[in-house]
């Protein structure tokens, strides 16, 4: 079965880390992280992701232009607002947004 | 009118990792149940008990509100910002992980167990500087009335927080009544019990019970026995 392909954002590159680690224990998915704006929009297309997670330290200005390039590269794209630091709430997170 | 939802304490997931014994109100970890996500912006309520010198080693986390209230025994928690604490009954400890914070928390004893409520509060601000608070409430401040340990005040009785949130520790005796006003419109408030029997309009709750109620701007709460629980009034709407 293919993974489910999940892009991860966040600023702090220990608390990315574990995410990656933490999404990547499900067998089912496969979680790209990335620490920057540029290497997210990159990354972007360069897979076909099903779900963005916008974790820590992204401001407001960078939060509005992912979410307006991804949305109008991938109209259909999950774009999740990541609480936690790869807590126990990532699971739930993403099984939602897979609804 | 009001609305209500009742979580039965056996309806909670239990986790047993042999040295935890975790008992969730909603779906945490690899737990997943698309109808206990949330009650506004209350994400988690962990029923934790650990075993002597157990812990969680150092994990990080990121724009939450973060509260341990122990119920018995000392819990020692160890953070990125230096502090070093134990925390026991009748304390309360409030976290914001804001951009990021890493900490351990380890049961202080080497032979009993320690029990404690972990919550988890989704915050009205990301990537806020993270902080770290603890205070001892005096516990006769809860008997038969209402004891304010939280808030979004920092000026007020008990730890603060990054929400419109208030808790309210309560230890009545059997036939003790009072009328709690939701602190905020379009709040809602979930009501869990900690021991013995509460009955909140109508609706009877035994230990570890939890209602929830929104849609109202107060209820009754009575004691069938006597009890002690704990009121988290937080945003339905965030």
């Amino acid at each position: 079965m293919e993974k489910i392909q999940i892009l991860v954002i966040g600023r702090h590159p220990e608390i990315l880390a574990t995410v990656v680690r933490l999404v990547n224990n499900n067998p089912n998915w496969n979680a790209t992280g990335c620490l920057s704006d540029e290497d997210a929009l990159a990354a972007f297309g360069k897979q076909d992701f099903k779900v963005v997670l916008l974790g820590g330290g992204i401001d407001e200005i960078s939060e509005s232009k992912l979410n307006e390039y991804f949305c109008t590269q991938k109209p259909d794209i999950k774009i999740v607002q990541h609480f936690g630091g790869g807590s126990g709430l990532l699971s739930a997170e993403i099984f939602e947004a897979l609804k | 009118m009001a609305q209500t939802v009742l979580h039965k304490a056996n309806t909670r997931r239990h986790a047993d990792h042999g040295w935890l014994h975790s008992y969730q109100s909603f779906s945490f970890a690899g737990y997943y149940n698309p109808q206990r996500i949330n009650f506004g912006a209350l994400r988690v309520l962990n029923d934790d008990t650990v075993d002597p010198g157990m812990g969680f080693g150092k994990h990080p986390h990121d724009n939450m509100e973060i509260i341990s209230i122990p119920l018995e025994g000392g819990l020692e928690h160890k953070d990125s910002m230096n502090n070093v604490a134990v925390i026991k009954n009748g304390d309360i400890q409030a976290m914001s992980a804001g951009t990021g914070i890493f900490h351990s928390e380890y049961n202080f004893d080497r032979t009993g167990e320690v029990k404690f409520l972990q919550i988890w509060i989704y915050p009205n601000k990301r990537n806020v500087e993270p902080r770290y608070d603890q205070i001892s409430l005096n516990l006769e401040d809860r008997h038969n009335k209402l004891q304010q340990i939280l808030s979004p005040n920092p000026d007020d009785a008990g730890v603060w927080i990054h929400q419109d949130a208030w808790f309210h520790l309560g230890k009545f005796d059997k036939g003790v009544s009072t009328e709690y006003s939701i602190k905020k419109e379009s709040n809602g408030v979930y009501a869990f019990v900690l021991s013995g029997e509460i009955i909140i309009n109508g609706d009877t709750l035994s230990s570890r019970d939890a209602l929830g109620i929104w849609d109202t701007d107060k209820f009754t709460i009575e004691a069938g026995t006597d009890a002690e629980f704990l009121l988290i009034d937080v945003p339905m709407k965030f």
